[in-house]
């Protein structure tokens, strides 16, 4: 398929879905989803277009939380960014672990620097950070603050 | 049989950098894995986001020691695809030229270890003596031998002189006859044949599903690469080929770095050759709001950084993506079911690099920091005043 038949296919097999679409140049397509349908939408994209799972970014812009999950289509060189804006509050989303195992590690890192719940994720438990740090403390937040980092200088030392 | 743990790490004698492997074997086959990584935070993503879009080339270039081009390619193209705009063609053939150099002593480097890994030092030791060769001439090109400081946001930072090219082109030719013998002593040996041939296999099926990348998955069949599917910089304007295989155990993961390592010599030699006049800055003064996408094929796999601006002169999120973290994951298809003794080459197969995997622990710019170096030299010296006690030493 031709670059714009899969847009203009998205278009049409996720009317309901798609938010808006972001046209911004011949290599980058940004596609803003509501957030309950990434699953069907992503498994689209990965299974029937073949497309790889590049990673997901995570970005807090201090009234919501966003996701954009970047797949790429080699084929045509087109990559493309499914967006998803998630409430402040209890930002939680369904896991896409379940569908490919690329996006496992993905999900657990903003799990502990962003305080994002996966739904159905089969392991989340801590990538990165040390164990002494505490819950409910997110570093990557915009409203990060510096938490007493005693508990690590102290260890084994 | 009575189920045995065995744990590496995270720190430990044959391991390069830190990383915690948890190896449950039945008998001698390898029944489960798992791995803990963080041990290598230094709050990159964060520390970018304090940095202008020019000072954080350089932190970008400190992720990694050995592939210090790989995180500034994709960073720079990154803030290139806000704009967006083109660099300058002079400049896009001496951004080639600077990552295939590293790509070549990137593979040597790995090739090394692999040998060493394998007990196979002989390997080790010339790979690496080669290097050096790899080495001095990215010392010709651009001054430094490793973290060469060659890219900025719109260009390059300097030019290559029309005088060090001879030189540099000769140099490259002189590794080519000893590069094709190693190829033949590799690939002939039929004591790394017996050794490698059919352990840790990846299938393309595997490969996909775990979204490996670079060497990983084309060793499994998976045709894809950035520089072939997604052509920016000089590669397209140049002739060399994708190296693919099959079969997705060790040995052709060795192969394909091998050739590879052809490759690269014939683009930066095409390059060097063809490296047109001009410009090499766009000399970018604003960046404007937006969100930007840069991808580069590293010598491990695509690095993939996601840069967003809200208009100011600092980025307001730099998400970096190496691609260990995207191969790392596949020790659960390769290593289990295998004998212990194969693991550490298989998991040493992937080319792992965890400084790249590894960048989020925090700093605020007012808060107090983790740890500082004169923090760092007092405890070493309490390590040794108590060691001292202990042994009864003056």
């Amino acid at each position: 398929m031709t670059r714009e038949e899969i847009l203009k296919d998205l278009q049409t097999r996720f009317k309901r879905d798609i938010v808006d679409l972001f046209d911004k140049s011949p290599k980058r397509v940004y596609v803003e989803i509501k957030p309950e349908s990434l699953v069907p939408v992503a498994t689209h994209i990965f299974r029937d277009l073949k497309a790889r799972f590049n990673i997901a970014s995570a970005v807090d812009v201090r009234t919501h939380f966003e996701i954009l999950y970047h797949f790429s289509i080699e084929d045509i060189n087109l990559l493309v960014s499914l967006r998803v804006k998630l409430d402040r509050k209890r930002p939680s989303i369904d896991s896409l672990a379940p569908v490919f195992k690329g996006a496992n590690w993905i999900e657990r890192e903003m799990h502990e620097i962003m305080g994002i719940d996966f739904k159905g994720h089969p392991d989340l438990r801590r990538l990165l950070l040390p164990d002494e740090w505490p819950q409910d403390v997110y570093p990557l937040r915009a409203d990060y603050t510096e938490w007493d980092k005693n508990a690590i200088r102290d260890r084994g030392v | 049989m009575p189920k045995t743990v065995i744990p590496i790490g995270p720190f430990h004698p044959l391991q390069e950098e830190p990383e915690y492997f948890t190896l449950t074997v039945d008998g001698e086959t390898v029944v489960d894995i798992d791995v803990a990584v963080g041990y290598n935070h230094r709050g990159i993503e964060k520390l970018s986001e304090m940095k202008t879009f020019d000072q954080s080339t350089f932190v970008i270039e400190r992720i990694c020691g050995i592939c210090s081009t790989s995180h500034p390619f994709a960073y720079t193209q990154a803030v290139e695809d806000i704009i967006p705009v083109e660099v300058p063609e002079r400049a896009k053939y001496i951004r080639t030229i600077i990552a295939e150099g590293e790509r070549i002593h990137s593979h040597l480097l790995w090739l090394g270890l692999a040998g060493h890994f394998l007990g196979y030092n002989t390997v080790y030791m010339w790979v690496w003596k080669l290097r050096e060769e790899i080495c001095d001439v990215m010392e010709i090109l651009s001054g430094n031998r490793q973290n060469y400081a060659m890219f900025k946001p719109g260009g390059v930072r300097r030019d290559l002189k029309a005088e060090d090219i001879p030189l540099a082109l000769k140099k490259i030719d002189s590794i080519v006859p000893t590069l094709n013998r190693l190829k033949k002593a590799i690939l002939d040996d039929p004591v790394l044949h017996a050794r490698l041939k059919g352990i840790g296999v990846l299938t393309k099926e595997e490969a996909i599903d775990y979204c490996a990348l670079g060497p990983t998955s084309r060793a499994s069949g998976v045709a894809k690469d950035v520089r072939k599917n997604a052509p920016y910089a000089a590669y397209d304007r140049v002739d060399w080929n994708m190296i693919v295989t099959e079969n997705g155990d060790v040995f052709d993961k060795a192969v394909v770095r091998i050739l590879e390592v052809f490759e690269s010599v014939k683009i930066m030699k095409e390059c060097l050759r063809k490296l047109p006049s001009g410009e090499i800055d766009l000399n970018l003064k604003n960046i404007p709001p937006g969100e930007g996408i840069g991808a580069h094929e590293a010598p491990r796999g695509e690095t993939f950084h996601y840069v967003r601006s809200d208009g100011t002169n600092r980025p307001v999120r730099h998400k970096v993506r190496a691609p260990t973290f995207m191969n790392l994951p596949t020790y659960k298809a390769t290593v289990i079911g295998e004998t212990i003794s194969d693991a550490s080459i298989i998991l040493a197969a992937i080319d792992p690099c965890y400084c790249c995997t590894e960048r989020i622990a925090v700093r605020t710019p007012e808060g107090k920091k983790l740890f500082n170096g004169n923090d760092l030299i007092g405890l070493s010296q309490m390590k040794t005043e108590l060691l001292k006690k202990r042994m009864g030493l003056p």
